[in-house]
């Protein structure tokens, strides 16, 4: 057991409303609806390659990347383009996508040409970073550096989401295989599965194959955000990702459970991204693991879970530290919906806010090392010079010192926009 | 079917369950040995003073929220841990003039005109005895005699001397102390004389290492203050023992516990890192350890921690702990 950064949180996981529910395949019907946004990563959108009224066949490229950060987008079922327009998202408010009705429920997807370079079938598959970050993952895959460890995530510090658990007891060996893949691709020496000690059976699940695939296993403490990527590398490795920089600085790729298992299903079976295991969870009648189609409705999810418990107030798409709160369950899951919670009026802490009482417990939390409770006051006051040079550009924006502030100020929330106004000012800086 | 319109706010959307008002009362409950303590020896004079503290405080609070347009925060508490740690810091029998211009003193000057909670640069309870300690310094230094309750639930007063300011009489009048101060016991349990709050050393260690447990203070400042405090006392009595009490009658009596655990710890007045809080206790310790020694106050704890208050901002500046991963500056 290993915890080499400072700070983080013990939040209460509830993760036992899951953690025993083997992953549930979602049935589809004739003539349901699935929206599919072209946009679900980090990068330049996807551009549309489907007109209004095209039949379109499950994994079908809809969606073709463009630049080199960005990446394809499959139909996630067969059916006919009903329209093309804006779809609910919880990032962005809006997000261009395209509408399906399906017509054939029962198709599987068609295959990509799997006949390529490794990074060209990843990129075809359409396959992004699945611990929700989504950085589109043949990048990540064409490292500019020599890199010496692989360091497969499946530490799933998130409070009440088990999908990555599910999927590690469950296909273990194609994500075993999917990290494997892009091990010997890359050349690289050392491979690593890290994982949470609070998943007992995820470890020995992997440990089965340790020795006949030649990797290691290890053991996390429990501690959010032991899954940050930075948290992570420092943890499993001792190594310090410098500010600003990526992991392979350090010569280190990190992929997420879930990732390595789409890797794999592209690489063996030529599928393309088209589906993935979501957490349905809080205050839904049946908490379940589900497989969904990218696409689906976040309220066909709840639906199949038998509905709320009680009066719905809140639905967080994501997990409850960094996930989105979305204001309608129109919203369809992405390749980066990794839970659906559901709470009621009862289940959401108190947000009193008080003035900061300077009581430190965000800078005791925070596992980059700042000072959340001063920061606050150079945002408030738009003091962004100040606020770049008290490292706001490290901030993982994983929540901890909001979690912990007695006072309930929005900590974070002031880190993601003051960040943007930061960027702009070293944006500007750089153009001097 | 149910609303389609939910509540959007940022993440996280899980909480800690600790919020102000809970901190607040736990210094409350932190507190309650040494409240027991003052009311076992002072009887009837503790309770007017508690009672007395507590109304004034919360009225001008109440008031002073109201004419700056605020919402009324008594539900915070912090108010009430301002009146109980003030009433602490008076002399037992306090007239009733000089616990309403202490309370004005706190909470209008020394809270509400700096924006309120969370905002004054300097402990509120110790500004307002510093004020009265100058003003009226004979009212603030008539001690009374304790008198266990079970004995004698009595409203006369029997005037006594601290242990402090009889040494610093001694001292200044004849050159040296005189009296033999080893009743060592009675100071540890409380039975002396001084400020409410500050004679049990036992019941406010108590307090002090609850407050740790709980984790609403940190053991820095505590530590450092009383570690560098000895470390100037201990060589100084080795050196000349007829002109400083022992360490450990320095350590128990006057204000040092009371100081070290509840007063310096106040988070919105000390310094928000834990490295800022040791230099803090430091500053605190030495400066306590001078004034006693070598100036012309018996007490030093209340002007120790109000000058280092003042320079909490400055530590809480150049103390920025190092970001993960941080680059050298170049």
């Amino acid at each position: 057991m290993t915890n080499g950064f400072i700070g983080g949180i013990h939040p209460d996981y509830k993760k036992t409303l899951t953690e025993n529910k083997p992953i549930e395949k979602l049935p589809y019907e004739k003539d349901e609806i699935v929206s599919i946004p072209l946009n679900q990563h980090i990068g330049a959108p996807a551009q549309e390659l489907v007109k209004k009224k095209e039949q379109v066949l499950c994994g079908q490229k809809i969606g073709a990347g463009k630049g080199f950060i960005s990446t394809n987008i499959h139909s996630s079922v067969t059916g006919e383009v009903v329209s093309i327009g804006n779809l609910n998202s919880p990032l962005t408010g809006k997000v261009k996508g395209i509408n399906i009705k399906i017509t054939n429920p029962e198709d599987s997807p068609k295959k990509i040409d799997t006949n390529k370079k490794f990074q060209d079938i990843i990129l075809e598959a359409g396959i992004v970073g699945m611990g929700g970050a989504t950085f589109p993952t043949h990048v990540k895959l064409s490292p500019p550096k020599k890199i010496d460890t692989l360091i497969i995530n499946g530490a799933e510090c998130e409070p009440f989401l088990t999908c990555d658990y599910r999927l590690m007891i469950e296909s273990t060996e194609e994500i075993v295989k999917g990290a494997k893949a892009i091990q010997e691709k890359l050349k690289i020496a050392n491979m690593i599965i890290a994982v949470e000690d609070n998943k007992p059976d995820a470890i020995k699940a992997f440990r089965e194959f340790s020795k006949g695939f030649d990797f290691k296993v290890q053991e996390l403490e429990t501690v959010y955000p032991q899954g940050g990527e930075k948290q992570l590398i420092l943890s499993v490795l001792g190594r310090i990702v410098p500010e600003g920089k990526l992991p392979l600085e350090v010569g280190v790729i990190v992929h997420n459970v879930a990732t390595c298992k789409a890797v794999y299903d592209a690489v063996e079976n030529g599928l393309p991204l088209t589906e993935r295991v979501v957490t349905v969870t809080g205050a839904v009648k049946e908490p379940k693991n589900l497989l969904v189609k990218i696409g689906t409705p976040v309220s066909k999810l709840i639906d199949i879970c038998g509905g709320y418990v009680g009066e719905p107030e809140k639905i967080v798409i994501g997990g409850p530290m960094m996930g989105f709160s979305t204001n309608t369950t129109d919203t369809p899951v992405s390749k980066a919906t990794s839970g659906v919670i559901v709470f009621r009026q009862e289940d959401l802490p108190s947000l009193k806010m008080t003035n900061c009482i300077r009581c430190g417990r965000c800078v005791t939390a925070c596992p980059m090392g700042l000072v959340p409770a001063i920061m606050e006051q150079f945002a408030i006051s738009e003091l962004y010079e100040r606020l770049l040079d008290w490292h706001v550009l490290n901030c993982i924006e994983c929540g901890c010192c909001s979690y912990v502030c007695p006072a309930r100020r929005p900590l974070v929330g002031y880190f993601k926009t003051g960040k943007r106004q930061v960027m702009n000012i070293v944006k500007e800086r750089e153009n001097k | 079917m149910s609303k389609n319109k939910f509540l959007v706010t940022f993440s996280p959307h899980i909480r800690d369950s600790l919020q102000t008002d809970k901190v607040m009362l736990n210094v409350i409950y932190a507190l309650i040995p040494a409240i027991a303590v003052s009311i076992y020896y002072f009887g009837f004079f503790a309770l007017k003073t508690y009672i007395l503290t507590i109304i004034f405080t919360l009225a001008f609070e109440a008031l002073f929220l109201k004419i700056r347009g605020r919402r009324i925060t008594l539900d915070d508490n912090s108010a009430l841990v301002t009146a109980i740690l003030l009433a602490m810091n008076l002399p037992p029998n306090s007239p009733w003039w000089l616990i309403l211009i202490g309370s004005f003193i706190a909470i209008v000057v020394g809270k509400q005109v700096f924006g309120g909670l969370g905002q004054n640069p300097f402990n509120p309870a110790l500004v307002a005895r510093v004020f009265l300690l100058i003003s009226w310094p004979a009212q603030m230094t008539s001690w009374i005699k304790p008198t266990p309750i079970i004995e004698n639930f009595n409203f006369d007063s029997v005037s006594a001397a601290t242990p402090l300011s009889q040494a610093k009489t001694e001292l200044i009048s004849n050159g040296k102390i005189i009296t033999d101060f080893s009743d060592f016991p009675a100071y540890f349990l409380g039975n002396i004389g001084g400020s409410l709050g500050e004679i049990s050393a036992i019941a406010l260690i108590l307090g002090g290492l609850y407050l740790i447990y709980k984790k609403i203070i940190s053991w820095h400042i505590p530590v450092s203050y009383l570690l560098s405090f000895l470390l100037i006392v201990m060589p100084y009595w080795l050196f000349f023992p007829d002109k400083s009490l022992s360490p450990f009658i320095h350590l128990f009596t006057g204000g040092l516990m009371l100081g070290a655990f509840f007063m310096a710890t106040d988070m919105v007045t000390s310094p928000i890192t834990k490295k800022g809080q040791i230099i803090f206790g430091i500053g605190c310790g030495v400066l306590t350890a001078v004034i006693r020694l070598f100036g012309g106050y018996p007490e030093g704890v209340s002007f120790a921690i109000l000058l280092m208050n003042a320079f909490v901002p400055l530590i809480d500046y150049y103390i920025r702990p190092k970001s993960l991963g941080e680059a050298e500056k170049v």
